[in-house]
């Protein structure tokens, strides 16, 4: 229709927003995708899941020859030594190569990159830059950003109080590092320098790290963090950060009260948190609000309340992850091209990308307790896999939870170098309807990792081979 | 000694009914032909009477399971003193019977066949899996779809359509709930018949008004008379019954059908009158109205029309018909195109009678009780000047209810 100028408009081009806006080309629909960076891939390209997945794994290297952890197997290095600069630079290279593939995408599936940041006008018309555009459909994707601490200022430029961003950019290894933060991101990243010799505290409100992963997870992680080094603090909140120069201070009490003492610190990492991005949106000329969460409420086809209008993604309520905003980016342009798309969210998986891994799909045991259905678990280490015994990599343990009267599995927890792919098979199987017993039927390789998945499940019947 | 309870033979072609509603609860003392169960067929609801008396002590199927002619839905424990067997009739039983299908339905699909199912509208319950342990494949609903599904449950969720919002489960959004009931057999039946006489015949509907007066004279006249005599009210549907009888012996095509590559002329006049009953709406019939006195056809009318409403209408009074008559009037209606009732070729539709301004012969205007008349006609039999002609004698005798009288 020559009304619009486009059947689709995506603001935001993030996972969950280029994807839309390929998948909303590829179905034959005319698109554009409104992004104000001077490269795709919103945050998790640019400057969170890729770039922090890129420190990770060289600084794991770096850890393992520095470290004299190689010497078991009969490595011995010597002099091994940190070029922090190369190891940005290999990082920026990484995020060039995929930010540009996004570009080359665009291309090939001939959606219209728009520069500049998106402002509504009205449900269908959309103001970039000094130009207005008009599109039949609106898919609004315009993710998160780090939820700041009142009394804290973050400034990445000067390296001292910086959030996720700034601490994937910091110029030299901080002495010591506190983060503020006990989540994912915190531990993450707090992993990458703690493993290039910076002293790393972990300050963390409630009582517990990584809050909303399982309770055994929660506990056995944060045993398996302080053995690596990690100072962590939980129960403690931050009262206040002061800058003098290139120090930091920060003044800590126990969350329920008590005696305030101060922590000396290079670097601060605030984590505590994301909240979506709406600002300049100017949602209330599209005729939208937000809840009191600032997220944009959507409907069963990721249609918000104004006709026409979408929204996915972090902007949306649910687990601010890449993969859930990709899986709602298809499902949204199925829906605005007239077809049934379908996002199940009742199976995202979650994972922590330290060392060892955390992944964690369906129910936790405590939210299996509250449903109030009969469950057995299953637990199996890592100590008793061959493979994870062999590599002399034996942390972690995989918790499978069933129904006790249908078997049918409604969660898996796993701790594990891989398990960010282990919990792949489960989440799978889990979307057929798994019973334990039919994880425990299927071959599994040998010898594998994913011999412990099959072993856990065996062990919700009781009866586990090799424990 | 447990006597059985079977589904009663339902008539001709009727093979399975759904369990509507049970009647009777286990422990229930129940008396000789009193009703236990109501079965929904494709055409009528219908009571299972007790085969005799006794203590109902058990339900063998669950309310929405489709049911067999011949197969048994309950037991019943003979003598009064059954009190011990009473007591010793859990309802375990009939939730064992039922587990398999709340079981079916609780499996968890597949992401592809979960998108099928929502993208079709279909109820997955009702498509049998060939799957590990019974599960559909994408395949089964494929074929499912391909061999002609019911109409689908909901409106699809596209753009289009997108005014039917589902919260999602992860927005907590309150006050917007939706219910699901499950389509009866009648509406299920109702639906297909209705799209089928869309798809099949060639539709076409034409109108006429016509002035009351002559009719409502003659009712406000006689209506005492007539109800003393008769035992019953002196309504509009005998004039219109009789009128459409005079009418179709005129225009035979109207009363005749199409089977195959020939025509059925009918030399009688079996006219479905539309009665509206709780479960939706119900077509029995007057039998040879041709020959049925005014008084005849409104008895035969006020007689569906209570049975209806209790539900006891029988397959053999909703078999044939050749022309059906439907008053949306009585619901206020001004005008509407009603659609055939296959394989019948016409239908009549009578609406609201209200006063209007009408040029009288003589160039005055007087406020007179007007009705519009609709015919819709399956015109691959029925000639435009056939219908025509036969809606303008259906005004003339209602205009004139002499003509009634001397055949014209």
């Amino acid at each position: 229709m020559a009304e619009f100028d486009y059947d689709v408009l995506v603001i935001g081009s993030g996972p969950g927003g280029y994807v839309a806006a390929i998948r909303a080309a590829q179905l034959g629909l005319k698109t554009a995708c409104v992004e104000s960076r001077e490269t795709l891939g919103g945050t998790c390209l640019n400057v969170g899941c890729i770039p922090s997945k890129a420190m990770l794994h060289a600084s794991e290297i770096y850890h393992e020859a520095h470290s004299g952890a190689l010497e078991k197997f009969g490595i011995k290095l010597t002099g091994a030594k940190l070029d922090l600069k190369q190891m940005h630079a290999e990082k920026s290279k990484a995020v060039d190569e995929l930010t540009g593939g996004i570009a080359f995408l665009f291309k090939k599936n001939k959606v219209e990159w728009l520069k500049g940041r998106g402002a509504f006008e009205s449900a269908n018309s959309v103001k970039v830059g000094d130009k207005t555009v008009t599109a039949k459909n609106i898919i609004i994707a315009t993710g998160s950003s780090v939820t700041p601490l009142p009394g804290v200022d973050i400034d990445n430029s000067k390296h001292v109080v910086v959030d996720s961003t700034g601490a994937l950019e910091l110029p030299k290894v901080p002495n010591h590092m506190v983060v503020i933060g006990g989540g994912v991101i915190g531990l993450e990243l707090g992993s990458v320098w703690l493993r290039l010799g910076a002293k790393v505290t972990v300050v963390e409100y409630l009582d517990q790290i990584l809050p909303g992963m399982d309770g055994d997870i929660r506990k056995d992680s944060a045993r398996i963090f302080k053995k690596q080094g990690f100072d962590i603090k939980t129960g403690t909140k931050v009262t206040g950060v002061s800058v003098k120069g290139k120090k930091a201070t920060l003044t800590v009490e126990p969350a329920k009260g008590g005696d305030a003492e101060t922590i000396e610190a290079d670097a601060v990492l605030v984590a505590i948190g994301r909240r979506p991005n709406i600002d300049g949106l100017a949602l209330d000329k599209a005729g939208l609000a937000t809840n009191d969460r600032g997220q944009i409420e959507v409907g069963h086809d990721f249609q918000t309340a104004v006709k026409g209008v979408y929204a996915i993604g972090d902007v949306t309520p649910g687990p601010m992850l890449a993969h859930k905003a990709e899986d709602e980016g298809i499902a949204a342009a199925e829906f605005v091209a007239g077809q049934q798309g379908i996002v199940n969210h009742d199976l995202i998986p979650g994972v922590v990308y330290t060392h060892p891994e955390i992944a964690s799909i369906g129910k936790t045991e405590e939210e299996v307790k509250e449903t109030g259905v009969a469950y057995k678990v299953g637990k199996f280490p890592f100590a008793g896999n061959s493979r994870a015994k062999t590599n002399r990599d034996t942390d972690g343990y995989v918790k499978v939870i069933a129904d006790a009267e249908t078997d049918k599995v409604l969660g898996a927890h796993i701790i594990s170098s891989l398990a960010g792919t282990l919990i792949a098979q489960v989440t799978q199987a889990m979307e057929f309807g798994t019973t334990s017993e039919d994880i425990a039927y299927t071959c599994h390789a040998h010898p594998t990792h994913s011999e412990a998945v099959k072993e856990a499940a065996m062990a919700v019947q009781g009866k586990p081979i090799h424990m | 000694m447990a006597t059985d309870v079977k589904v009663p033979v339902l008539g001709e072609s009727i093979t399975e009914a759904t369990l509507g509603e049970w009647l009777k609860q286990p422990g229930d003392t129940v008396a000789a032909d009193e009703p236990i169960a109501s079965l929904e067929t494709d055409k009528v609801a219908l009571e299972v009477p007790a085969p005799e008396a006794g203590i109902l002590s058990e339900h063998l199927v669950a309310v929405g399971d489709t049911v067999e002619v011949g197969a048994i839905i309950a037991k019943i424990e003979a003598g009064s003193g059954a009190a011990a067997s009473a007591a010793k009739t859990t309802p375990a039983p009939a939730a064992a019977k039922a587990a398999p299908v709340a079981d079916a339905s609780s499996v968890t699909l597949s992401p592809a066949v979960r998108r099928l199912v929502l993208e079709h509208g279909v109820d997955p319950s009702k498509i049998k899996g060939t799957g590990k342990d019974g599960r559909l494949t994408k395949d089964d609903v494929e074929q499912y779809v391909k061999n002609g599904a019911p109409a689908p449950l909901v409106e699809k969720g596209t753009a289009k359509g997108a005014e039917i919002q589902t919260p999602v489960a992860v927005t907590a959004a309150g006050g917007r709930n939706e219910e699901r009931v499950r389509m009866t057999r009648l509406r299920q039946t109702v639906a297909k018949r209705l799209k089928e006489a869309q798809d099949t015949a060639a539709l076409l509907t034409t109108f006429n008004d016509v002035d009351m007066t002559a009719v409502m004279e003659t009712r406000s006249k006689y209506k005492e008379l007539f109800a003393k005599k008769h035992g019953v009210k002196l309504g509009f549907m005998g004039f219109f019954a009789k009128a459409a009888c005079l009418a179709l012996k005129d225009v035979p095509s109207v009363n005749a059908q199409i089977d195959g590559d020939e025509i059925v002329y009918h030399d009688y006049v079996d006219i479905s009158v539309a009665v509206s009953a709780p479960n939706g709406l119900v077509v029995p019939v007057i039998r040879n109205a041709e020959a049925m006195s005014f008084a005849d056809v409104e008895n035969t009318i006020g007689d569906f029309g209570k049975r209806a409403k209790d539900g006891t209408l029988t397959m053999a009074d909703m078999k044939g018909g050749t022309f059906t008559i439907s008053n949306g009037g009585v619901f206020g209606s001004l005008m509407s195109t009603p659609i055939i009732n296959p394989p019948q070729s016409a239908v009549l539709g009578l609406h609201r009678i209200e006063k209007r301004p009408v040029v009288m012969p003589d160039g005055s205007i007087a406020a007179r009780p007007m009705m519009y008349l609709a015919l819709s006609y399956d015109h691959r039999l029925i000639d435009g000047r056939e219908a025509v002609t036969f809606l303008v004698r259906i005004k003339e005798a209602i205009e004139d209810p002499t003509r009634l009288l001397i055949d014209l």
